[in-house]
């Protein structure tokens, strides 16, 4: 047993970190948030120079064939500057489902084309019940003319407003959920981004009549829910890496406040009340991360993590929002204005509660996994 | 990162099993459900803990990681977690905590050569039982406070005051005791360290029954108490040092993580078993979630022991002392949600702790009122959170008058 992390790891984590501290000030993320693009393109071009997109993707395919472990350092360390870019829907969602589902053909003109910075893609598969189950998703795809046609509505696609391509969760009668690679300029789809707590790229989709060629369909037909299955555990460590790096940066900027703050003529660190508060933020924190390397350890090793992601989810998730609340508390009134950088962490929070699964989601997963 | 055991490792680990497994079959009616109350609140409870205390002794499992020249076998930290882990697992006694887990570090880390030679042998082997002599009514959570005297007369120390919450008093030979070598000294100054037997004349044992009646606690009362001067623990004066140096090492809460992971099945096991509103209380919504709220700390308090060894290897003492003082706080907290939320699962049942209708044998009910006193017991959790607080971010000290 080793629990830490090697030394080409640590080596990436310090670029990343190097690099976003010069690029992304927390001014810069909420002129990002504020924005209508809702991402920083050029940023977005310089990441891609960095070599992060293609990390993991298969070396076939220009890839790097890094461990997915490694790509979730990268993450981890977004979350602690509470970066925004269409990295997750992108890489990690999209790229994801492309190399497990992907055509050879598919994954030689798009992995490329991603890892360049030079293609979008957002993923999108809730619909107006807003279920994450596989029952949620019932837009038909009806054949036709060798290929199929879209209409309906899909909800909470992240990037779709910037995206060049979507990948749509559709059923095919008879057959069930099948993947589709759509063009996000087809006229046939009207994209309008949702007011959200995260102030992010959440869109609304509304498809009429789209034609999809045969061609792009994203592995068989019926496949698409097996395909999103495949992709979800890590997908789901990715964003909790995120989350927890946001953990992460929350306890420290809450620390640094709490030592220099000074009330009564002393540090309001110096109070047991403050002392236990974070006392507690720290042990959800260091818990939660020693079981997300475990976990992370479970999936570079190849093992079937189903139930210890959802876990993990729901752990992160519950934590993430405990440790921003009493943030924001003990930072006082100034916790709460927009100018102050840990109301940036409150809200991402509440936002990727909802990315890869909220905690029912996970605890219903969990109540199968133990047979209750 | 790499969290897999090594093969020796893992033969280690199913050597273990096999043999909690087996000897766990032994145990009388009287040990009930088991920890410190199975242990201390009978004779036959505490004859199978010293049954398993010789057995574990013979193995050399009581001194793993003692150096060889003492009786120990020099194992890994992480061979420890792995005992302490299974054996929590199984609910196992024979390990006296207060010897093998606080004394023997202690007499490791300060006592001289000779007494090592006389006083460690016995711990190992499984024959010597002792009890603490910290706290003191008006000295707990503030254990630098203490006033208990210990004056030199002569080649004798003799002994004067009261200690209290003392843990199988009334069964142990032994007691380590914190006292006051320098009667004018203040806080951890002038404190030295004692090892002496309970049945020296001028010391009277009094029962402090715990809330359910069971005899665990002590009061000890000390009246001209003579301790011949060899038993004073390494250095005169220096005892302070000695006792914070050994009061959160190797405490990976394991066996705590293990334990609680045991009793969920137990739980799930009834939950699935019983029938309420016409169908098993497992499809119960509000249970469901409950269970699975107990699972999630389950795995991943056992993570945080893991890293605790892990830290240990590495010597990473300052982030050791945060993850102790952490696995302690995590541990006790999970035991108390969990007795709460198997009581309730359990409805107007949870409240029966003995006899034929008590669920689970009335365990959880029984850990509702144990585990009140782990977040108490062992630094408190409030101090626990100071020490996180100071060594984990950083944030000022108290500071005393």
């Amino acid at each position: 047993m080793d629990l830490d992390y090697t030394k080409e790891q640590s080596m990436l984590r310090k670029s990343v970190e190097e690099f976003l501290a010069k690029e992304c000030p927390f001014d810069e993320v909420r002129e990002i948030e504020d924005s209508e693009a809702g991402y920083s393109s050029s940023m977005w071009k310089k990441m891609a120079k960095l070599g992060w997109m293609e990390l993991y993707f298969p070396e076939a395919y220009g890839g790097l064939g890094d461990p997915f472990g490694d790509v979730a350092i990268i993450m981890e360390e977004m979350g602690k500057k509470a970066f925004i870019s269409p990295f997750f829907s992108t890489v990690i969602q999209c790229g994801l489902i492309l190399v497990e589902g992907g055509s050879e053909k598919q994954k030689e003109a798009l992995l490329p084309e991603i890892a360049a910075g030079k293609r979008i893609m957002s993923l999108a598969q809730l619909e107006e019940e807003g279920s994450y189950l596989e029952s949620g998703i019932n837009m038909p795809a009806l054949k036709s003319n060798g290929g199929f046609v879209l209409n309906g509505v899909k909800m909470f696609a992240m990037d779709a407003n910037i995206a060049n391509q979507l990948i749509v969760a559709a059923r095919v009668a008879g057959s069930g959920v099948t993947l589709f690679l759509v063009d996000a300029g087809d006229p046939g789809i009207t994209c309008t981004k949702l007011s959200s707590i995260g102030k992010d790229n959440l869109c609304r989709l509304v498809f009429k009549d789209v034609a999809v060629a045969e061609a792009n369909l994203i592995g068989k037909i019926g496949e698409g829910w097996k395909i999103l299955k495949k992709i979800e555990a890590r997908a789901t460590l990715a964003k909790c890496a995120e989350m927890l790096g946001g953990c992460a940066e929350a306890i420290d900027m809450t620390k640094e406040y709490a030592k220099q703050r000074e009330q009564y003529s002393t540090p309001i660190g110096g109070f047991q009340a403050i002392q236990h508060y974070m006392a507690d933020m720290l042990l959800a924190y260091d818990t939660s991360l020693y079981y997300y390397h475990k976990v992370c350890w479970m999936i570079d090793e190849g093992m079937d993590v189903a139930t210890e992601i959802s876990a993990l989810k729901a752990q992160v998730n519950e934590k993430f929002k405990f440790i921003t609340e009493r943030s924001v508390q003990i930072h006082g009134g100034i916790g709460t204005t927009r100018e102050f950088n840990i109301g940036l962490f409150y809200r991402r929070a509440k936002a990727f509660e909802y990315v890869m699964g909220d905690t029912d989601y996970h605890y219903a997963k969990l109540v199968a996994a133990l047979d209750l | 990162m790499d969290f897999k055991l090594t093969e020796k490792e893992e033969a280690l680990k199913k050597e273990f099993e096999t043999f909690f497994a087996a000897e766990m079959k032994n145990a009388p009616p009287e040990f009930e459900n088991g920890g410190l109350e199975g242990i201390y609140n009978s004779d036959e409870g505490f004859e199978f803990h010293k049954t398993m205390a010789r057995k574990l002794g013979e193995r050399k499992w009581l001194s793993l990681g003692w150096p060889k020249e003492y009786g120990g076998l020099e194992a890994t930290i992480m061979e420890q977690v792995i005992f302490d882990d299974v054996r929590g697992y199984y609910g196992a006694p024979g390990v006296c905590g207060f010897a093998v887990g606080m004394f023997a570090p202690t007499l490791l880390a300060g006592a001289t050569e000779e007494q090592k030679q006389r006083l460690l042998p016995p711990i190992a082997k499984g024959e010597a039982f002792y009890c603490q002599g910290w706290s003191e009514p008006d000295a707990g959570s503030d254990l630098a406070s203490l006033t208990t005297t210990a004056l030199r007369d002569g080649d004798h120390f003799v002994v004067n005051g009261q200690k209290t919450w003392t843990t199988g008093g009334h069964k142990a030979e032994y007691l380590f005791l914190l006292a006051r070598t320098d009667p004018d000294s203040k806080r951890g100054k002038g404190l030295s360290v004692f090892h002496l037997r309970m049945d020296l004349p001028g010391i009277e044992v009094r029962p402090l029954l715990y809330m359910d009646g069971k005899h665990l606690y002590n009061e000890v009362f000390f009246k001209d108490v003579r301790i011949p001067a060899r038993d004073l623990i390494g250095v005169e004066g220096e005892g302070w040092n000695l006792t914070r140096q050994t009061m959160n090492f190797e405490r990976s809460g394991a066996g705590g993580f293990s334990g609680a992971k045991r009793m969920l099945e137990d739980l799930i096991q009834y939950a699935k078993t019983t029938q309420r509103n016409g169908q098993p209380i497992s499809q119960d919504p509000t249970a469901r979630r409950k269970i699975v709220d107990l699972f999630i700390g389950s795995e991943v308090g056992k993570t945080l022991a893991y890293k605790i060894a892990d830290l240990h290897q590495k010597q990473d003492f300052m982030s050791l002392i945060t993850a102790a003082s952490e696995s302690k706080l995590f541990s006790t907290e999970l035991a108390q949600q969990l007795s709460n939320y198997a009581t309730e699962i359990m409805g107007p049942y949870g409240q029966l702790d003995h006899g034929e209708f008590a669920p689970i044998g009335g365990s959880m009910v029984d850990l509702y009122q144990f585990s009140k006193g782990a977040t108490i017991f062992a630094g408190t959790n409030e101090i626990q959170r100071n020490l996180i607080a100071w060594t984990g971010l950083g944030l000022p000290r108290l500071k005393f008058k």
